[in-house]
């Protein structure tokens, strides 16, 4: 019965819940295409207003960085500390810095 | 072997340390099938929900309620979508989500197996069923996979007008006539115990519970969270002045918990293996549904091919 089945792509979804703010991934949708999939986007994230604005993005799209080398990726952060503002001492009585 | 030993000690330390599970983590065979199995049993129980509902829509006696029902039926199907999105994170798809459904291999709540016999039961179904799963999900808004814990945040903030709505739809009968209370109270009577038995078995009996509470999948147990829900409905029966269908049913002082009757296990386990009132009747209207639905399927796909190739040759 489901060898017939066909269910769409699957497309992620962001919201942006007012202007200005960053858009947030909500979830995922299936649609044939980009126009059904920003409806069936809007129908299932945005029923209460949580958005005025929603981007959908093909699932196969999206690039991630792997867990397994999370450590290695992200290193080249770690041993700058002079990135930091806390980093550079000044004297209390220098003021709005 | 050592390997896979020290991947799955260094995943329940992070579990340990109150981390949560993202989809590209490594994880253990065994969390990932529970998993699809909780999730999936989950959306199936959102989507296979909205049919006793259904029975309703035509039949609401105002307006104001006939949209309610029709909003809260639509809270289903995206609660169903929500998890479905969710479970398809650990790699099942979902025609093949589908397929168990239909071929028996997942399960869903035993409750949606039971019949609307009427109006009443559309103020029931929000109040105790709804009242019981959301005792349940709050639990699960800190379950220890990722986007499963992200999709029952998004869900109780949702489920409150469904329980809400129901206690209002009931409290409006009970202060009717004697007939409109009458069939409240027939309401209350069928449908107290399945919702207790949603929580399922106890926890001495319960096949998955320690593995599971292990993980953080589950946070609480069968027991706690039934005992939570029936803790916290008492005083709301007694305020519609409804009577619990169960004699047993008295506080424990002692305990600071109410103590209860005898669970009819039998029945549950009944309706588990396919004999409840209407299991037929649900899967065969989802399997009817979907098979009638094939050529909206293809002729959605057909158009999306065919503007894909127009923009390509536009393009070009």
């Amino acid at each position: 019965m489901s060898s017939n089945d066909n269910q769409f792509p699957l497309w992620e979804v962001f919201v942006q819940t007012k202007s200005g703010t960053p858009y947030k991934h909500a979830g995922s949708v299936h649609a044939a295409d980009k126009e059904m999939a920003i409806m069936n986007a809007r129908d299932l994230y945005t029923r209460r207003n949580e958005g005025n604005a929603l981007w959908v993005v093909p699932s196969n799209a999206i690039v991630a960085s792997s867990p397994e080398d999370m450590g290695a990726f992200f290193e080249p952060s770690n041993d700058k500390a002079y990135r930091h503002p806390t980093f550079y001492v000044i004297p209390n009585e220098v003021k709005h810095i | 072997m050592e390997n896979v030993m020290e991947l799955e000690a260094q995943f329940q330390a992070k579990i340990d340390r109150g981390e949560f599970i993202e989809p590209k983590d490594w994880m253990p065979e065994k969390y990932r099938k529970t998993l699809i199995r909780q999730i999936s049993q989950h959306a199936h129980s959102e989507i296979i929900g909205m049919q006793p509902e259904g029975n309703w829509i035509t039949r609401a006696p105002s307006l104001r309620r006939k949209a309610i029902l029709l909003a809260k039926i639509q809270d289903e199907a995206g609660h169903g979508l929500y998890l479905y999105s969710a479970c398809e994170t650990m790699g099942i798809s979902r025609e093949e989500l589908n397929h168990q459904l239909h071929t028996g291999a997942a399960k869903y709540s035993s409750i949606f197996n039971y019949p609307t016999l009427s109006w009443a039961d559309m103020g029931a179904i929000g109040w105790l069923v709804d009242g019981a799963a959301i005792v349940n999900q709050v639990s699960l808004q800190r379950t220890s996979y990722g986007p499963y814990a992200r999709a029952m945040v998004r869900i109780c903030k949702e489920e409150s007008f469904h329980q809400r709505q129901g206690y209002e739809l009931l409290l409006s009968l009970c202060r009717g006539t004697a007939e409109q209370k009458a069939m409240a109270q027939d309401a209350m009577n069928r449908w107290w115990w399945p919702s207790l038995m949603m929580f399922g078995p106890h926890d001495a009996e319960s096949a998955h519970s320690a593995q599971s509470m292990q993980w953080k999948i589950k946070r609480e147990s069968n027991d706690e969270l039934r005992q939570k829900f029936i803790d916290k409905t008492v005083a709301q029966a007694e305020f519609l002045g409804l009577t619990i269908p169960d004699p047993d049913l008295k506080w424990n002082a002692e305990r600071g918990h109410y103590d209860f009757g005898q669970i009819d296990w039998e029945e549950f386990n009944n309706v588990i293996r396919g004999n409840g009132p209407c299991n037929k009747q649900r899967l065969n209207h989802h399997v009817k549904v979907h098979e009638e639905n094939v050529w909206v399927r293809e002729a959605a796909n057909a158009y999306a091919k065919k503007n894909a190739k127009k923009s390509e040759t536009l393009v070009a």
